[in-house]
């Protein structure tokens, strides 16, 4: 399967849900936001949201900022 | 000193004891910018939305810096050039913070990073809908802000000057015409270089002030910081005093009857 991940396309051997998503990328579910073909996935949706290939997939957290 | 001579910001239903508040942006590090925000005293802090960097070659998100439990995490739409785009981050935001307060920046132009009006009003019109509690950024401009108040805002921010710009106040009679007219809280966003600016702006009677690269680019940021929080104040307390007239003549302090002979 190969998703489109933070604008670069990335190849897995598997199917994956949101939160295998981040865990295969060792994020923090607390502190990234899942946006799956430009909607929000909220984090209690994570589990359950299953990506598909060609998935577009933005992981976006706070940096600082004025 | 502050807490027994005035009373604190109320914003969208949350008080707000500092009138400072500051952005985390450009630090040198994440250390210096938690002393500097620190030494601020600013109970409220902005911070941006970005993408997580895959291959660790930047540092982590702020969050593993700043406690949320700590400051209030004000998310701003930094960097959005449409309706569309701010509208975007706005909820993005909104998911990866802990508020749905959101400063609302829409930029109409790279060089000077002024606020694009029709962007803004309809973005302000749409994140209002959806419940947000908007922070409007904008121009020092009477009639936006009054057009973002009757839209919804919680607060209107104008600027000083272009961000990032360190002009100072550029516009004293347009910003206390803002405040003058407008209900919801006045926050002068943007453009303020030192400590005189940020006492001048609080002058002008508005309820706060947000800075981020006057203290941070400061060559001692946390100095900065402590005269920003002594500023703020001091340019409150005096607007809160009242000044006394101009005069173009002098006026003797000491009596003039009485001399020796």
């Amino acid at each position: 399967m190969e998703l489109i991940v933070n604008g670069e396309a990335r190849r897995f051997e598997h199917g994956l849900t949101a939160a295998e998503l981040l865990a295969e990328l060792e994020l923090d579910q607390r502190a990234v936001v899942v946006e799956l073909n430009r909607r929000i996935v909220r984090r209690p949706e994570l589990d359950q949201t299953q990506l598909g290939d060609g998935d577009s997939v933005e992981l976006v957290h706070f940096v600082g900022g004025g | 000193m502050t807490g027994l001579l005035d009373q604190p910001l109320a914003i969208g239903g949350h008080s707000f004891r500092s009138r400072l508040f500051v952005g985390t942006g450009k630090y040198q590090s994440n250390p210096a910018m938690i002393a500097a925000i620190e030494a601020s005293g600013a109970e409220c802090v902005t911070v941006a939305v970005r993408r997580v960097d895959l291959d660790r070659t930047r540092e982590a998100g702020v969050l593993h810096h700043l406690d949320p439990a700590k400051y209030f995490l004000l998310a701003n739409t930094a960097g959005c050039y449409s309706a569309d785009e701010a509208v975007r981050y706005a909820r993005l935001g909104r998911e990866a913070g802990f508020n749905d307060f959101v400063k609302l920046e829409v930029i109409g132009d790279q060089e000077t990073l002024l606020p694009d009006v029709a962007g803004l009003l309809a973005a302000a019109a749409e994140l209002v809908a959806d419940g947000f509690t908007v922070l409007a950024y904008t121009n020092d401009d009477l009639i936006t802000a009054l057009r973002l108040e009757q839209i919804g805002c919680a607060a209107v921010m104008p600027l000083a000057s272009p961000i990032g710009s360190g002009l100072g106040l550029l516009n004293p009679y347009s910003i206390r015409t803002i405040k003058k007219r407008l209900r919801v809280p006045v926050i002068v966003d943007a453009g303020v270089g030192t400590a005189s600016d940020a006492c001048l702006v609080m002058e002008q009677g508005v309820d706060g002030i947000l800075m981020n690269t006057a203290i941070a680019e400061a060559e001692d940021p946390v100095l900065m910081a402590a005269a920003m929080r002594r500023a703020t104040e001091a340019g409150r307390l005096a607007f809160l005093a009242g000044r006394m007239p101009r005069r173009e003549i002098a006026a003797p302090s000491s009596p003039t009857k009485g001399m020796a002979g």
